[in-house]
């Protein structure tokens, strides 16, 4: 109960400050802009595998500014008064939840940018549209762990980066993978090997920063 | 002779393997041949990071349940221990590559993810460089490390084994087990696993005895200042 409060609270808080979403929805925005004004000259440049890299490099770099926020944006009062009203538990599971909603949202949108400005190579959008699903997954439960920590050590925007991104690149690797097998047209079979691997990477990657959120929350 | 006895040990394994690696003989193969010797150097070194990483993931673990500063002194010893070795095994590695594929760097799904799980380790000397707070730093590098060593598992172990590659053992390259029919390997290789991890623990407690006695003498210095 106090989990979808805390949900609540904080879709309610991002709604308050629009200046957030609509920073990162900017931020998208001008990345694929800008891709589609340098390649614009050589449309032909963007074949599959360099959209499936660019693609997936726009949605990494913008999860990790997102999610970056979730634990830095906090005022220094308001964690002691959330440890007085609540478990350290459902505070990661709500800030989880609410990442994870917001990779998906922000993951769409950048599908959705991609396939007005550049193209869209992809043939087999089920399978597709699941990656997407595991990615922001994936990208949230591994990045709101790291978050908390670099928001409790000082130079946070650098540490930030320097801790997710090796982090991250096990799910990377195989969401290009996967992504590489949808634009070929392979039969959807081809690919449930890498998304059941995802799926316990994420599943792993989640029990471990439920388990360890509690310690980072304590001090 | 009952404490030390397994530094001579250690001492003696590595002194036969460097002997043994390079002296006695090996299986002919094709492409591969004298090249194979690497097997004595490269892998043991890989075993060796592998373990030196579980014993400081494990004292990260212990430091979260019993946060005494001992702890993460343990940790932080055989994470060092365990990076070292894990550039060695890299550097003989690409060696190796070097004679066999070509080129030192190959861009094989299993030398990308040693190189990760690397990054990875460096990123935690970062953290622990950055947070000055002592007690914060030894509980943040404790959750970070759990953390890295449960994301290294799959770069290391499961991702390189899905993906076609040219190291020997995947890919349906022949691995350690189709080289020595024989057994000859085993008798030079086991003993470089033993000796190397023994080496890695040695290093890793002189590290913990000089660090526990810096500390010492800064709680003496304090007290002296009082």
């Amino acid at each position: 109960m106090k989990t979808l409060q805390l949900i609540i609270k904080e879709s309610q808080l991002e709604l308050r400050r629009k200046s957030v979403i609509s920073g990162l929805a900017l931020y998208l925005f001008s990345t694929v802009f800008i891709y589609y004004l340098t390649f614009s000259l050589r449309q032909n440049l963007i074949n599959p595998f360099v959209w499936s890299a660019l693609f997936w490099v726009t949605i990494l770099f913008s999860a990790v500014n997102s999610i970056s926020k979730s634990f830095i944006g906090e005022k220094r009062g308001q964690d002691i008064y959330f440890y007085s009203l609540t478990s350290p538990e459902s505070i990661i599971i709500s800030k989880l939840v609410y990442n994870f909603f917001l990779c998906l949202l922000l993951s769409f949108t950048g599908y959705g940018l991609f396939m007005i400005f550049i193209n869209n190579p992809v043939v087999d959008h089920s399978i597709f549209a699941c990656t997407i699903m595991l990615a922001a997954w994936g990208f949230s439960s591994s990045l709101t762990l790291l978050s908390s920590i670099a928001a409790k050590a000082n130079n946070s925007s650098i540490l930030m980066a320097v801790l997710s991104f090796p982090v991250v690149i096990s799910i990377l690797l195989l969401v290009i993978k996967i992504t590489k097998n949808c634009i070929d047209g392979l039969e959807s079979s081809v690919s449930y090997d890498e998304m059941v691997t995802l799926l316990a990477i994420n599943c792993l990657v989640t029990a471990m920063s439920y388990l360890l959120f509690p310690y980072i929350w304590r001090s | 002779m009952k404490k030390y006895w397994w530094k001579i040990l250690s001492v003696t394994l590595i002194l036969y393997t460097i002997v043994g690696g390079l002296l006695f003989d090996v299986p002919r193969l094709n492409i591969v041949n004298e090249t194979i010797r690497a097997l004595y150097f490269h892998v043991p070194m890989w075993f060796g990071m592998v373990v030196m990483f579980l014993v400081s993931t494990v004292y990260a673990a212990l430091y979260l349940k019993n946060p005494i500063p001992k702890n993460d002194t343990y940790s932080i010893s055989f994470a060092h221990v365990g990076l070292v070795l894990g550039m060695l095994g890299i550097c003989t590695g690409m060696i190796w590559a070097n004679y066999t594929w070509g080129s030192p760097w190959h861009g094989d799904p299993k030398q990308n993810g040693a190189a990760i799980a690397l990054l990875i380790y460096f990123a935690y000397f970062i953290l622990r460089g950055s947070v000055t707070n002592n007690e914060q730093k030894a509980r943040l590098s404790a959750v970070y490390n759990i953390f890295a060593f449960t994301t290294m598992i799959p770069l290391i172990f499961i991702i390189p084994r899905m993906t076609s590659s040219m190291h020997p053992g995947s890919g349906g390259n022949p691995g350690f087990n189709m080289y020595d029919l024989d057994s000859k390997m085993r008798m030079v290789f086991y003993p470089a696993v033993i000796g190397w991890i023994l080496l890695g623990t040695w290093i890793a407690t002189l590290r913990i005895r000089i660090q526990l006695v810096e500390e010492k003498i800064e709680d003496y210095e304090d007290e002296q200042s009082r």
